[in-house]
């Protein structure tokens, strides 16, 4: 349910994009207005983070979790389904606001003060849906530590439990003590707007750079919401196709941890231009280099379980080597974004949208791509077409790179982000990265026809599926029984080593 | 024998292909602008270009050898080629050296920065002084030692060629969308320290040859400085949202010698002061339609519209509303274009009387509004004494 709703989203926000790129494939303006062309970049970040990629990791969790620890389900099913319900019903308010009377929200996905307290009647509906999203994530979160703190089989120590429910087990903290802030933020731009106050308005004694601090407290935390899963994602394949087990687990958690407790210490790297004071700069430099230290053990970690394993290459370990190179492109480039006085000169412009989508697209996408081919089987019994898999792979990852490698030359030539026309001097990389775009878009389709076809027929799978694959997921049928596990099983160390 | 050749091959490939694109990116470097970052006019920009280029390298390094390991593994170490996988699942010897290099290249990138963050930071022992102020969607330059004010706004060809469906080829604009009507005029050689603010919403101040960005915000000022080394004309775009016209508004700085500088100082102040007493001039309505169709064009266009119908539930249309059509509405309206209202900014300080005057003679008799009403510079005189 959520795979599936997250795959219209991630359509929805994805023709968005299509428009964005259209208007930017030539100088001048063709299409649409600035307003609407901002009002796309705002939501289409909106759907992209809170529609696509969050529910992705939330519905692969409630229907991994249980099967690898050895649960019949997740703990409490009554919130799961009230966490799902919510978010439709969340989408739809924000997707109406597009047809309002002064056009959807347009102030970026940011929602800065005061800027965002000039959209229409879109606003109220804006503030309400972040709210909405955010109690439908936390329901979710407190769902998976419930489950993986009273539910794991006998046997299933916690540092035996598979890196995919590690990774959920920190995100879901990350989710509970981040998104209360920003249903804080949002709370505090709806009462200046509409009830008098002025947290933010500088004018009645309030600070519109505060609303960053608290919105970057909160962003930086979800930006690790969306990764954390994707690196176990990534835990999980490399070892089945390198029929080896994982290089450093334990170090890999560890990694994982300090990662997740960092990102609470970094978030005004995003705002270095703000103007603070030089020793707060100073900190925020530090403490987002620092960063780059755990996630290089994580790389190198996935390249040493590689190391002398006896590789094969289907479709979800295409994905994950693309993962590890593109994810790892991003990551430099966000070092480099975290060099304070350089990034005065990088700050809002496309070296960033390169960035982001670096980590977003190549990182968290194509690791939910991935999984998606690794456990399809496992979910429909039924394999997907491998050949097919393959030509979406390489489509997709050729595009992604013309996309938006090109958009770190216009960041460095002087791009702003956030433009709907630009000077002709930034024509020819800008429709270059259009052309990727489309033909990213286009190739998306074939990944529907490929789970389509799966899901109606196809060769039949057998329990194990891969034959390097470890854990009790592949101890079930394929597809598994309605209650995955109704007699916990015993695990022993050797079900989970090679 | 035959894996090694193979392996052999493909690891050539991989280097030549992997020090072509190192050496372009150096190369490119020399071409500066277009590809990589301006190595820019001023000792900072400088300074910030060498920080990014030895990061990139440092990155690009780094990069070469993980990557080299990685695909060596993906030739030797496949099923393909029969090898039995090992067994070894971790190594705490190899796994602290891992975590301790990268600290120390993180260590060494972070000792220049901080030192070039501290240069940046000093504001102390400028010359002149100017205060950047962001409007939507214009610049205010105010020359604090001057006591001169200008207004910086996107300029007349490319607001023409930047409509939608314009039919006017973007090439044909001189520096489409990166050239104002007035430029921020600023000597070579002397520390000038430009303070940023913005009076509606967040904006920011960048001209990438100067080697910074700095954010634009409503009721607080930040404090920057710059020397420029090189004559020259050097533009920039705001760089925060900030609303519909974000993408259009762009900067430009034209810096000059010193003496040149000073007789534009002169000439400025006594251009501003013929503007100010429009005195009891008297206009014909021809003359006031057609200037006030400029400088509509220039400052309400962009909300109100081309055709003044505004944007619905955002900026209400000034074709057939009242306070442009009733005769009792019209100390009401000269009011509001002087003082705003919500979020319409006051153009009393920026415009001047005459303007003022034009721009309403003309609202008050264009699309459906055909009032007759003529509107003459006194008449917005006496509403600024009141
Ligand atoms: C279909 C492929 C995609 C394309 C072609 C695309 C394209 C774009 C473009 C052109 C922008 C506007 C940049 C600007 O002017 O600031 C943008 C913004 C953004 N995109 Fe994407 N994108 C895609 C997928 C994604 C995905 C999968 C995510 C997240 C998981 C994502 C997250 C964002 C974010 C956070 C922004 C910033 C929005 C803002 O400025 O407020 N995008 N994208
Ligand atoms: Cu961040
Ligand atoms: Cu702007």
């Amino acid at each position: 349910m959520y795979l599936v709703f997250s795959l219209i989203m991630f359509f929805i926000g994805g023709s968005m994009a299509m428009i964005i790129r259209a208007e930017l494939f030539q100088p001048g303006l063709q299409f649409v207005d600035p307003q609407f062309y901002n009002s796309m970049v705002t939501v289409h970040a909106l759907v992209m983070i809170f529609g696509a990629v969050m529910p992705a990791g939330v519905g692969l969790a409630n229907w991994m979790i249980p099967i690898m620890i050895g649960a019949p389900d997740m703990a409490l099913p009554r919130m799961n389904n009230m966490s799902f319900w919510i978010m439709p019903f969340a989408f739809a308010l924000l997707l109406s606001t597009l047809f309002m009377d002064g056009g959807g929200p347009a102030g970026g996905w940011t929602m800065y003060p005061p800027l965002v307290l000039q959209t229409g009647k879109a606003f109220p509906f804006l503030i309400f849906a972040v709210h909405f999203l955010g109690i439908s994530s936390i329901m979710g979160a407190i769902n998976i530590i419930a489950t993986v703190f009273n539910m794991r089989a006998p046997g299933m120590t916690l540092m035996r439990m598979p890196l995919f429910v590690w990774t959920w087990v920190i995100t879901a903290f990350l989710l509970i003590a981040s998104l209360p802030v920003l249903a804080g933020a949002v709370t505090m731009l709806l009462t200046d707007k509409y009830f008098g106050t002025s947290f933010f308005s500088a004018a009645g004694g309030g600070d519109p750079v505060l609303f960053q601090h608290i919105f970057w407290f909160f962003g930086h935390p979800e930006v690790y919401i969306l990764a954390l899963p994707a690196f176990g994602i990534i835990s999980q394949i490399i070892p089945t196709f390198a029929r080896k087990p994982l290089f450093g687990y334990a170090s890999m958690v560890y990694a994982t941890a300090s990662i997740a407790i960092l990102s609470f210490f970094v978030w005004a790297h995003h705002m270095f231009t703000v103007g603070l004071p030089i020793n707060g700069e100073l900190f925020f430099m530090y403490a987002t280099m620092l960063i780059a230290v755990p996630t290089g053990v994580k790389v190198f970690n996935w390249i040493a379980t590689m190391w002398k394993g006896a590789m094969t290459f289907e479709a979800p370990m295409l994905f994950a080597l693309a993962f590890v190179v593109l994810f790892t492109i991003g990551g430099f480039s966000g070092l480099m974004l975290g060099i304070t006085p350089v990034d005065f000169q990088y700050h809002d412009t496309y070296f960033v949208v390169a960035h982001f989508h670096y980590v977003l697209l190549t990182g968290a996408i194509f690791a939910l791509m991935a999984s998606a081919y690794y456990w399809l089987p496992k979910w429909t019994g039924n394999m997907y077409d491998e050949k097919l898999g393959k030509i979406h792979f390489w489509a997709s990852a050729i595009s992604a790179n013309v996309l938006f490698f090109p958009q770190h030359f216009l960041g460095l030539a002087g791009m702003p982000r956030r433009i709907p026309d630009y000077s002709v001097q930034f024509a020819d990389f800008n429709m270059i990265s259009s052309l990727g775009g489309f033909a990213y878009g286009i190739s998306q389709l074939l990944f529907v026809y490929i789970v389509v076809k799966c899901v109606l027929g196809g060769k039949k799978a057998t329990g194990q599926v891969w034959d390097g694959a470890r854990g009790l997921e592949w101890t079930l049928s394929s597809p598994p029984p309605y209650h995955s596990f109704s007699k916990p099983p015993k695990v022993t160390k050797a079900l989970m080593e090679y | 024998m035959f894996l090694k050749k193979s392996m052999i091959r493909f690891l050539t490939k991989f280097s030549v292909v992997f020090a072509s694109l190192f050496l372009l990116s150096s190369n490119l470097a020399l071409a500066a602008w277009g590809l990589n970052m301006t190595q820019g006019v001023t000792p900072i920009s400088q300074d910030v270009y060498n920080m990014h280029m030895t990061s990139l390298y440092v990155v690009t390094i780094i990069g070469i050898l993980v990557f080299s390991v990685m695909f060596w593994s993906i030739f030797q170490h496949r099923k393909s080629k029969g090898v039995k996988p090992a067994k070894f699942s971790h190594s705490t010897t190899v796994e602290i050296i891992w975590t301790l290099i990268p600290f120390a290249i993180i260590v060494a990138l972070a000792i220049p920065a901080t030192k070039l963050l501290a240069r940046m930071d000093d504001t102390s022992k400028s010359e002149i002084t100017i205060k950047a102020t962001g409007y939507q969607w214009k610049w205010k330059y105010d020359y604090i030692d001057e006591d001169i004010t200008i207004y910086s706004n996107l300029a007349a060809d490319s607001v023409d060629a930047s409509q939608k469906n314009s039919g006017i080829d973007p090439k044909t604009a001189d520096n489409y969308l990166r050239n104002t009507d007035t430029a921020l005029v600023l000597p070579v050689g002397k520390k000038i320290r430009i303070m940023t603010t913005a009076s509606d919403v967040i904006h920011a101040w960048w001209v990438p040859d100067l080697g910074w960005k700095r954010d634009a915000i409503p009721g607080f000022i930040n404090d920057n400085w710059t020397v420029i080394n090189k004559e020259g004309v050097y533009r920039g775009q705001c760089a925060e949202i900030c609303g519909k016209g974000h993408g259009y508004m762009p900067i430009v700085v034209k810096a000059v010698p010193e003496k040149e500088y000073t007789a534009w100082v002169q000439e400025t102040k006594v251009a501003l002061n013929s503007k100010q007493d429009s005195g009891d001039k008297v206009l014909s309505m021809d003359d006031l339609k057609s200037k006030g169709a400029a400088v509509f064009k220039a400052n309400c266009q962009a909300c109100h519209q081309a055709n003044g119908q505004g944007i619905k539930g955002v900026f209400p249309a000034i074709d057939g509303s009242p306070l442009a059509n009733l005769k009792e509405n019209i100390p009401a309206h000269i009011h509001q274009v002087i003082y705003g209202k919500g979020i319409m900014p006051a153009f009393g300080e920026q415009l001047s009387d005459t303007d003022i005057a034009s721009v309403i003679t003309f609202t008050r008799n264009n699309w459906g509004n055909k009032t007759g009403d003529i509107i003459q510079p006194k008449d917005v005189l006496a509403s600024r004494k009141k």
